[in-house]
């Protein structure tokens, strides 16, 4: 069956998350139900959300010599904040999943790329 | 003969392609199999006769040249890949062999021109995909002609093309009717796009010539084909009836020497009264059926001014009655505008001036806008039309809609002393 990765797409860095905030409780209550419905349909990989992106290191072989830098890849506001990678039948029913996952995820954009080869 | 051949070109070649998609799971495949059977029967027709069923013998005939071609060149876990590309409903992935053999001809799936119309105008495609790709895969429109209809270079059409199929490809879109639970979403974009085929033919959106007629006529058959197919849709219906009214005023649209008439100008015994008959008749089922959409809403204002023997008999306070309906289903600025002008005809230009004034913001770039802004001012007698014409010429990207622009202009300073 083919795979597909939802990508959560956010358009501004974020800190820790302040899990007494009940908006953020909101959020994860929502994400823990969108997962347990993708476990029960059969649809679910892996998921994961990610820790902010100051946390990112890059690593990058250059001949065998291995370098690393400090920070995200790509030095602009927008990045992926977390991600799930889904099993669907056809587009149509990996769309219907990233629906949910915009709706559950507090309402960022997601973003719906074919795995190579699935 | 080449007539005959054009003419069931144009008829069928949608409709195998559709097929042919379902049959052998590809795009590709399916546009080269329709191709090389076109070619086979310009060679063998001439001389053995148009068959008696041209389009199963082009889609049976395309579907073997296929398979051959598959058997050939394939290895057997290519073929099951290629089968497997486009996923169609399961019980549809495979002809029937009886009822082929039985017929002599591959099963044409009404059904499947529906699917492809879907895939095409996927909402996961940009507008200007989604129309491109319609007009290749279901008009069967060459890619020169889909070029110069919306002067684009062929390449930028061709890769645009090429994007819109392998996106669909890679991501398994798939080749069915969309359930009803999605279709109200999906039917929306597929009327959207044919829709903007007729408006790109009618009013070509920049250059020389007023209008492309390939185009109004392909829009007009595949919203045909579309109620054909889906005759319970009332949208569909009621964009057909918008096309068939807006086009049967074609002819009287522009003057002998190529210039425009607006509306009310028109010389009305030149409108097509056949297209008025059936446009008439799709809009009275529409109101029986009563779940009015913004189509079934325009296509009743554009039945109104039919109904008018002479500009002047012109039922305005029902068009303002309709407007005011289709600012119930789309509340837009550019609705609120026509809604003005029509409440002009009704209680004279200043209401119509003063329902404008809020629009000024959001339509500042429109040049609708300041094309009627300019008329109202001007029957007002208001200083300001001159200005309000040149910033509606400044905007008009159509050579005939800037003469007609200037021509107005230029005949209400003939008749003020300012």
């Amino acid at each position: 069956m083919p795979q597909y990765m939802l990508s959560v797409c956010h358009d501004q860095p974020y800190e820790d998350l302040d899990f007494n905030d009940p908006e953020i409780q909101r959020m994860v209550a929502s994400v823990g139900a969108l997962n347990e419905e993708l476990q029960a349909k059969g649809a679910w990989v892996f998921g994961a959300g990610l820790r902010p992106v100051s946390t990112a290191t890059v690593v990058r072989s250059n001949g065998g010599e291995i370098s690393m830098t400090d920070g995200p890849f790509a030095e602009t506001k927008e990045h992926i904040g977390g991600f799930y990678i889904i099993e669907a039948a056809d587009l149509d029913d990996a769309l219907e999943w990233a629906g949910k996952a915009a709706a559950a995820c507090g309402g960022f954009p997601i973003e719906v790329r074919p795995c190579e080869g699935a | 003969m080449p007539d005959e051949l054009d003419e069931v070109f144009r008829r069928e070649a949608g409709r195998c392609t559709a097929t042919l998609i379902r049959v052998l799971g590809d795009i590709d495949l399916a546009e080269d199999a329709v191709a090389e059977a076109f070619s086979i029967a310009a060679e063998q027709w001439p001389a053995k006769g148009v068959p008696p069923n041209p389009g199963g013998w082009i889609t049976t005939t395309a579907r073997n040249r296929a398979i051959d071609r598959l058997r050939r060149e394939s290895t057997r876990e290519d073929r099951h890949l290629a089968a497997l590309r486009l996923r169609g409903d399961d019980a549809m992935d495979e002809p029937n062999p009886d009822l082929d053999e039985l017929d002599g001809f591959v099963d044409v799936v009404a059904d499947d021109q529906l699917r492809l119309m879907f895939l095409c105008c996927h909402p996961a495609l940009a507008a200007d995909a989604q129309v491109a790709l319609t007009l290749r895969l279901l008009g069967g429109l060459d890619m020169p002609e889909i070029a110069k209809a919306f002067l684009v270079p062929e390449v930028t059409l061709a890769q645009r093309i090429v994007r819109a199929k392998r996106k669909l490809r890679d991501n398994h879109a798939p080749y069915r009717v969309p359930r009803p639970a999605e279709l109200p979403g999906r039917l929306d974009a597929v009327l959207a796009t044919v829709y903007l085929i007729y408006n790109e033919g009618h009013t070509a959106s920049s250059g020389e010539s007023l209008g492309r007629t390939d185009l109004t006529r392909e829009a007009i058959r595949l919203g045909r084909m579309l109620t054909d197919l889906m005759p319970d849709e009332p949208e569909a219906v009621g964009l057909l009836a918008l096309m068939l009214l807006t086009e049967s005023r074609r002819s009287a649209r522009s003057a002998a020497d190529g210039s425009m008439i607006g509306l009310l100008d028109q010389d009305r015994g030149r409108w097509d009264p056949m297209m008025i008959a059936e446009g008439h008749a799709l809009v009275r089922a529409c109101l029986r059926r009563n779940q009015p959409g913004p189509f079934q809403v325009q296509a009743a204002i554009a039945a109104v001014h039919a109904d008018a023997a002479r500009a002047e008999d012109t039922d305005w306070a029902q068009i303002v009655a309709l407007y005011d309906q289709f600012m119930v289903v789309r509340p837009t600025p550019v609705v609120a505008l026509n809604r003005a002008v029509a409440l002009a005809e009704v209680h004279g230009p200043g209401a119509g001036l003063a329902a404008i004034a809020a629009l000024a913001e959001a339509l500042d770039e429109y040049q609708p806008f300041h094309a009627a802004r300019a008329d109202l001012l001007a029957r007002a007698g208001s200083p300001d039309a001159a200005a309000a014409y040149d910033r509606a010429i400044e905007l008009s990207t159509n050579l005939r809609e800037r003469r007609f622009l200037e021509a107005r202009k230029a005949a209400n300073r003939a008749g003020h002393d300012y």
